[in-house]
């Protein structure tokens, strides 16, 4: 009794804590948002503070970053939502996704800015739209399963690049790394309709439930042979040793050999 | 009713024989019969499967209950494997509980294998019983290999490619085989039904044919035994199957069911409809194997990809990696028991008293190198997903397995050898432990004792 109402008072604390962090975890927005051009003052100087020391004061390159001029607003909101610029991993190695490093209004800046620095692709409007799941598989499993893998978990790519899982790629990203390609990625020049349909189903994937159990990574034969052996074969083990076990002092009887 | 069988059949004494059969006291000897037990469970499973599997590679529309497949072609085969997985009642856990069995039964296999292996159970006169047994691995993987393919997805649609490859890589005879396995140039309208072929008759019947061959040897020259107290090359101590073995095994039976039935509705296995369907022009990635043939396509990672002209017959590359190494490592695994008796112990002695590892150390530690080397190979043929968990490059990985797979087993077979030769001396020289006085019960009921052997 005394254990169960233990449990109880833990579970509601569980439960509120669930409630009430999420309803004061978002800082208050305190900026009013700023017309056109102030926008675009506010990203020049954060890129040279943050990213001119790279890409050059321009945005026209240096050896340790590539020009961007072009490179549009796509790729700029792509590169910064994702966390991969401002970039940390060192020279040759891949940028990697990790959490943003400015918040919404600062990105929004940055990228006015880098748009600013020639023409390049829009940020893309995308719909995800459930009737397009089919046609976004087909393109999905024929363009992006052979380096992302066929259930979106990542795979190798070669020449030290991992093409990243895609777990949590917002449709809006989904459609910039097709039109922008970064890193090793290739350029897709899909149409609007091509990049809802891919991006429906990336969304698809995300939120599919699994059907047969764990997913185990979902990445095939690798983790399952895994699972054959280190829970199906050590568990069968472990049970022929118990019944196998001598029950008996003494071995019983005997047979001779012909 | 026996009694009328009987007078008609005359198997009374036989039978009566055949349920007195020494069972040793060992856990290891029940290794077998896990193998045995999930291929229960694959033959009762695959009937279910038999019944709504359609082997057809003719191209349908799919309208069942999959999403992002409805309304694509797909191949009848396909087809009616996600009808399988989504619209047949208990058909997705039939399909996942057949699919680990089937992993699991391979496992079972080899461990059983090596108990066999590592205490000399092959020695004279079990040889053919070690053949026979070899043909049975052999047909465990053929039979997992088919029915791998038979989805007809896009992962087993790249094994089939590989697999391909290597048969049509085989110097002179090759395309003359992979003409016959496939019936024409990859891929194939009629490889589906060829493999379903395989997979539900000619394989099946041969399996179950070599397990009632296996078993019937093992009733004939009866169990080996470790040595111990009473126990000696001529006789088998243990409890008698009647009425004692039977409550374990069927005990077992029921176990490795069980546990079979929890992986399959616990964990996901294969989900073919993530993969999509075959595509002739699409390759899927990370395409792997399942495990039991992941040491062969490791073997292809990571072997370099050279061609070469021997008396102007052309070489392909996946010939040495794909079909010569496996085929010697096999053929030496098939010929040890004769290959030992030739050059290594010169014992052609009956045996009925089991080695312990350490009473022959060479054999335990060439046992060990050996299966370092299979594991490495098996490891490499996830180096793609290896390099993602370890994060560095593919090539890297490769290369590090191409160091390892000289390395470890060297290491190994050393250290294993060291060990081995100790624990003998130990075993030998040992603790001064009380003299043993060994009793053999007389056919008229008396004791006389025997000298002690070692
Ligand atoms: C430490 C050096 C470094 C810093 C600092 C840096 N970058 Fe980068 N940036 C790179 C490199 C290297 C690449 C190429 C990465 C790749 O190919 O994966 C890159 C690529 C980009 C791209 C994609 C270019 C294209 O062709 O699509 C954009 C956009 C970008 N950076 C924006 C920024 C912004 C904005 C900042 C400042 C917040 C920034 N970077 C800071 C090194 C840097
Ligand atoms: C040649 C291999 C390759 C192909 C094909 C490819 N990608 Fe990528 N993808 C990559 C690599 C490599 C990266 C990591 C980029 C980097 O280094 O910044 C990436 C990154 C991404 C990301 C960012 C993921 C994240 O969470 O940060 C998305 C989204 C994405 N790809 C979607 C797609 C889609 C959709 C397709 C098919 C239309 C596709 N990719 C095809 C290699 C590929």
């Amino acid at each position: 009794m005394r254990a169960l109402s233990i449990l109880a008072a833990v579970l509601v604390l569980v439960g509120l804590a669930i409630v009430t962090v999420p309803a004061i975890s978002p800082p208050p927005r305190t900026l009013a948002a700023p017309g056109e051009e102030q926008l675009a003052q506010q990203g020049a100087a954060l890129f040279a503070r943050s990213c001119a020391s790279c890409h050059g004061s321009e945005g026209q390159g240096t050896e340790f970053g590539p020009t961007l001029q072009g490179a549009g607003a796509a790729s700029a909101d792509f590169q910064l939502r994702t966390g991969r610029m401002p970039f940390t991993e060192g020279a040759g190695a891949q940028a990697k996704r990790k959490p943003a490093a400015f918040d919404d209004q600062q990105i929004e800046a940055l990228v006015a800015y880098v748009a600013s620095l020639g023409d390049g692709p829009q940020v893309p409007e995308v719909t995800v739209d459930q009737a397009l799941v089919p046609e976004g598989q087909r393109t999905f499993i024929g363009n992006c399963a052979p380096c992302h893998g066929a259930t979106g978990n990542g795979g190798a790519v070669g020449g030290g690049a991992l093409a990243p899982a895609l777990d949590q790629a917002t449709p809006v990203q989904v459609a910039e790394a097709m039109i922008t390609g970064p890193g090793q990625m290739p350029v897709f020049g899909y149409d609007q309709h091509g990049l809802n349909a891919v991006a429906s189903y990336v969304d698809y994937l995300q939120h599919a439930p699994h059907p047969g159990g764990f997913a185990i990574g979902g990445i095939g034969p690798v983790p399952e042979g895994f699972v054959a052996w280190v829970l199906g074969m050590a568990l069968l083990f472990v049970i022929v040793v118990l019944i196998g076990r001598r029950w008996t002092a003494k071995g019983g009887d005997e047979e001779h050999v012909p | 009713m026996l009694r009328w069988l009987d007078e008609r059949l005359g198997i009374a004494d036989w039978a009566r024989s055949g349920l007195r059969k020494i069972f040793p006291d060992h856990w290891s000897f029940l290794l077998g019969e896990v193998a045995l037990f999930c291929l229960v469970v694959l033959v009762l499973t695959g009937v279910f499967l038999t019944l709504f599997y359609v082997p057809d590679a003719t191209p349908v529309t799919y309208e069942g209950s999959y999403l992002p497949l409805q309304g694509q072609e797909v191949s009848a085969a396909y087809r009616s494997v996600l009808d399988l997985s989504f619209d047949v009642q208990a058909g997705l856990v039939m399909r996942q509980v057949h699919h680990w069995a089937a992993l699991v039964f391979v496992a079972a296999i080899v461990v059983h294998l090596l108990r066999v292996f590592f205490t000399g159970a092959f020695r004279r006169p079990r040889e053919i019983n070690w053949l026979v047994g070899i043909g049975l691995l052999l047909l465990a993987l053929g039979m997992g290999i088919t029915g791998y393919s038979l989805p007809d997805d896009l992962l087993s649609g790249t094994g089939l490619r590989i697999i391909y490859s290597a048969a049509i890589s085989i110097p002179l005879v090759g395309p003359y085989i992979a003409f016959l396995l496939f019936g024409g140039e990859f891929p194939t309208a009629t490889i589906v039904s060829r493999l379903f072929v395989f997979h539900v008759m000619l394989l099946p019947a041969l399996l179950l044919g070599g397990v009632a061959v296996h078993l019937a040897i093992l009733w004939r020259q009866k169990h080996t035994q470790f040595p111990g107290p009473g126990h000696t090359e001529h006789n088998v101590v243990g409890k008698s199957f009647w009425p004692s073995q039977v409550f374990k095994s069927t005990g077992l039976m029921l176990l490795v069911a069980a546990v079979l039935a929890l992986m399959g509705g616990l964990v996901q296995i294969n989900p073919i409809w993530s993969y999509g369907p075959f595509i002739p022009t699409t390759v899927s990635a990370p395409a792997q194997p399942d495990w039991y043939v992941g040491w062969l396509d490791g073997s292809l990672r990571l072997f370099p990809p050279v061609e070469f002209t021997v008396l102007g017959i052309t070489v392909p590359a996946p010939f040495i990696p794909g079909v010569l190494l496996p085929g010697l490592a096999f053929t030496i695994m098939t010929l040890w028991p004769f290959i030992e008796q030739r050059f290594v112990t010169r014992d052609t002695r009956f045996h009925e008293l089991l080695d312990r590892p350490w009473d022959n150390p060479f054999r335990t530690a060439l046992g060990v190198a050996a299966l370092l080397v299979f594991v490495i190979a098996t490891l490499a043929a996830g180096n793609d997903v290896a390099a993602i968990i370890f994060n560095i490059p593919v090539e890297v990985m490769t290369d590090v397995l191409r160091i390892l797979i000289f390395v470890v087993p060297l290491i190994g077979f050393a250290l294993t050898w060291r060990v081995m030769h100790e624990l003998r001396r130990d075993d030998r020289v040992g603790p001064a432990r009380p003299p043993v006085v060994r009793l053999r019960r007389t056919p008229d009921g008396g004791f006389e004792e025997i000298e002690a052997s070692d």
